[in-house]
């Protein structure tokens, strides 16, 4: 669409080295107590590409989708290097890009406002005509009618108020989408109906980082899988690699592959070093 | 033993523009027997949770009747023979009771169960907040399975689990519930883990 | 970060400050009961020295004395009032949200027709059927200080009852006496700590006013109120002092309550457990 977007290689946009993200808490009484939840995290996405990391719930994924946006809270600290198109992406420059070329698709819809009309949601108060061909563009893709413009959320169904998530963050024009748990509670059918969302906004050019648990799902719609455990990134792998054992590499994926339904439900409590 | 739902009617008071009721289920039928594992399977949206919340109790439904061996369920006192584990872990144990606590007020769980489901000594002294989603939802299935329970729901229990945790708590529950003869109403949206789990699949249409 | 984040030290050293120098004031008021009342014509109506910090009055009374007498006063009938009302909160609170409909529905129209009558206006009536006095007004701040915090208490025990794990104990044959003392009390205790110490600079500044307007403490006590209104006379001649200090001093004890209210609330609540 844009001039940017003409350049469709696969270039870097962004890179993530050896990131450590740590908590301070209070125990009972006045000690302090620091843990530490992500223990190495290293990464890439390229523009095009619809890039997954997996990892358990509470593992702390979600915490590098808030290290990227700036949006890590005040008890935790943070270490290692993020480029963002090769440059070093800074406290100053989060502020910058994030909202316009950097967005977030949060999991939960609690993020729309409940009082606040859809069209006027998406804009973002903004009302030149540009927008408006923005919105209405966008409106077509996702098959939405004119007329839920005009509607709050509470009137729309939850797939429909998903489209919407999805379209206030596609009105920037964003280089990088990061999807935090897109799909929550949704059948693998109308999950997928969702990520394809996501796909066309990589077609498009931009770089997608999809976070989630569900291994299935990032098989049917990632073009790569990184797996997250233990606070580390332990292995990338492609979607086909996952059709069969052996051509996974870490003991810890492989374990992930048997325990799926389809691959034996293998049960791996007895493997203790896992 | 046997529970039996008869005819079950729901609907949630929706104020939409025209005053409507939201049908949510009309004359369900379904009967679960002690030996079994029914899988119950639709798409997103269709009432599940609702389905299970009327079956143990914690809503009352329109219409119809929930039957344990002929007599309605909510005629038993005290303990509940059919009890419910929740989809969301977080919500479902008290966040300043710590969790040894919490176990606690189930019916004499056994310690067996505990370690069956990987549960190390040392989280029962922690409060719920230091625990992860799937180290909570090990305890409440402990908590589910007390001395009294004849019947278990399965709310979409491993939807936030890892594959690896899913099977093992999977393979924990089979071998629990056949040995005990605990019947078993398992709702998924992941067919293929019904297909493994249960002995017999229901779709909701 | 290390510093920053030690916040909780800090607000626990603020909340052990305030509450010293509360126990100081009150202990120095009852202390000095006989310095407050006793008159010295010879060193009457004396600015501010090294010797009497807050002056002497017209009497030639001991500012500093009577000031911490009456302080001391104060946020005794405070604490007496705060407490009752607070327990009275408590009560209807639970009632409120435990006993059913009908109980409920009692309940919330005694909150609105209290909370529906002006503050002052209700304060004065009672204190002055009650014959005045300290019994006058220590009923009157404790009749009519209850609603807020019952509100808050009813409201916490309904959202409470809703919520999935009391649900679940239910059903796994728990008593209403049980969920009430294992998992409604521990989660009330903050919210109602936190509101007993925030009616306390209320129920002082309400005292005050009153006793100020004459529907309050007989004028032979040394109450803040008293001093002020007495002290009215004196303003024209520039005897400053005589309100100024008082003043200030109620001032800051009402705001060292806040304080304490401020610091408990966000030592105790789980939300800022962590900041």
């Amino acid at each position: 669409m844009s001039e940017k977007r003409v350049n469709k290689g696969n270039n870097i946009i962004l890179k993530i080295e050896n990131l450590q993200i740590s908590f301070t808490q209070y125990e009972r009484g006045l000690k302090q107590r620091t843990f530490q939840t992500v223990k190495g995290m290293d990464l890439e996405v390229s523009s095009g590409e619809l890039t997954a990391v997996i990892g358990a719930s509470g593992s702390g994924k979600s915490l590098l989708a808030h290290a990227v946006m700036g949006l890590l809270p005040y008890n935790a600290s943070m270490s290692g290097e993020m480029y963002y198109c090769g440059e070093k992406l800074t406290k100053m420059r989060q502020e910058k890009l994030r909202g316009n070329e950097i967005v977030l698709v949060p999991q939960s819809l609690a993020y729309l406002d409940p009082l606040m009309k859809i069209g006027r949601q998406i804009k973002k108060n903004r009302k030149d005509e540009k927008i408006n061909q923005r919105l209405a563009d966008i409106f077509s893709r996702y098959h939405l009618k004119e007329e839920v413009a005009k509607q709050y959320p509470f009137e729309l169904s939850g797939g429909m108020n998903r489209r919407i998530l999805i379209s206030t963050a596609m009105i920037e024009n964003p280089r990088l989408v990061i999807a935090d748990e897109p799909t929550p509670g949704l059948d693998l059918k109308s999950a997928k109906r969702v990520m394809e969302h996501f796909r066309e906004l990589a077609d498009m050019g931009a770089g997608v980082l999809l976070i989630t648990h569900d291994l299935r799902l990032a098989i049917e719609t990632a073009d790569r899988i990184i797996v997250f455990h233990d606070g580390r990134t332990i292995d990338e792998a492609v979607p086909t690699d996952f059709q069969a054992e052996n051509t996974l590499k870490h003991a810890y994926t492989k374990a992930l592959w048997r325990a799926m339904p389809k691959n034996g439900f293998a049960n791996e409590s007895k493997n203790t070093d896992i | 033993m046997r529970l039996d739902v008869k005819e079950l009617s729901f609907a949630y008071q929706q104020r939409t523009g025209q005053g409507q009721q939201k049908h949510i289920l009309q004359e369900f039928q379904l009967s679960v027997e002690s030996r079994e594992r029914v899988g119950l399977t639709a798409p997103s949206g269709f009432g599940k949770t609702t389905l299970c919340k009327l079956i143990a109790g914690y809503l009352q439904p329109d219409a119809g009747e929930i039957l344990l061996d002929g007599k309605p369920l909510s005629s038993y006192r005290g303990y509940c023979p059919v009890q419910m584990i929740w989809q969301q872990p977080e919500q479902a144990v008290d966040p300043l009771l710590r969790m040894k606590d919490v176990i606690a007020e189930g019916d004499e769980v056994e310690e067996r169960i505990l370690a069956g489901l990987g549960i190390r000594t040392e989280w029962g002294n922690r409060f719920p907040g230091e625990l992860s989603g799937g180290e909570l939802q090990r305890f409440c299935i402990a908590r589910a399975l007390g001395k009294g329970t004849r019947f278990l729901l399965a709310d979409e229990i491993s939807t936030m689990l890892d594959l690896i945790t899913q099977s093992q708590i999977w393979h924990f529950l089979m071998e629990e519930t056949t040995q005990r003869n605990i019947g078993m109403l398992v709702v998924s949206h992941d067919r293929e883990l019904l297909e493994c789990v249960c002995t017999r699949i229901v779709e909701m249409i | 970060m290390r510093e920053k984040n030690n916040r909780r030290q800090r607000v626990l050293a603020g909340l052990i400050f305030s509450v010293i120098f509360l126990a100081v004031v009150c202990i120095g008021g009852i202390l000095c009961k006989q310095e407050a009342a006793a008159t010295d014509f010879s060193r009457k109506n004396l600015a501010p020295c090294t010797e009497y910090l807050f002056g002497t009055d017209w009497l030639g009374r001991d500012m500093f004395a009577r000031t911490l007498r009456g302080l001391s006063v104060s946020i005794l009938l405070g604490m007496v009032s705060a407490a009752v009302s607070a327990a009275a909160a408590f009560v209807l609170g639970v009632i409120s949200a435990a006993m059913g409909r009908t109980a409920d529905s009692a309940v919330s129209f005694c909150i609105d027709w209290v909370m529906g009558i002006p503050h002052i206006l209700l304060l004065i009536l009672i204190s002055v059927a009650l014959g005045k006095g300290f019994r006058g007004v220590a009923a009157g701040v404790a009749l009519t200080h209850w609603p807020s915090l019952a509100r808050v208490i009813r409201a916490e025990m309904i959202q409470l009852k809703e919520s999935p794990y009391i649900q679940i104990a239910e059903k796994l044959g728990k008593r209403k006496g049980y969920l009430i003392r294992k998992h409604m009390l521990p989660h009330l205790m903050p919210q109602f700590f936190v509101g007993l110490v925030l009616l306390f600079p209320h129920a002082i500044l309400h005292e005050s006013s009153v006793t100020f307007l004459g529907f309050g403490l007989s004028s032979e006590q040394p109450a803040i109120g008293i001093i002020l209104s007495e002290s009215m006379r004196y303003l024209v001649t520039g005897q400053w002092w005589l309100a100024a200090f008082p003043g200030a001093m109620l001032v800051l004890v009402v705001i060292l309550f806040y304080e304490i209210g401020e610091n408990l609330r966000k030592l105790l609540s789980p939300g800022s457990a962590h900041e």
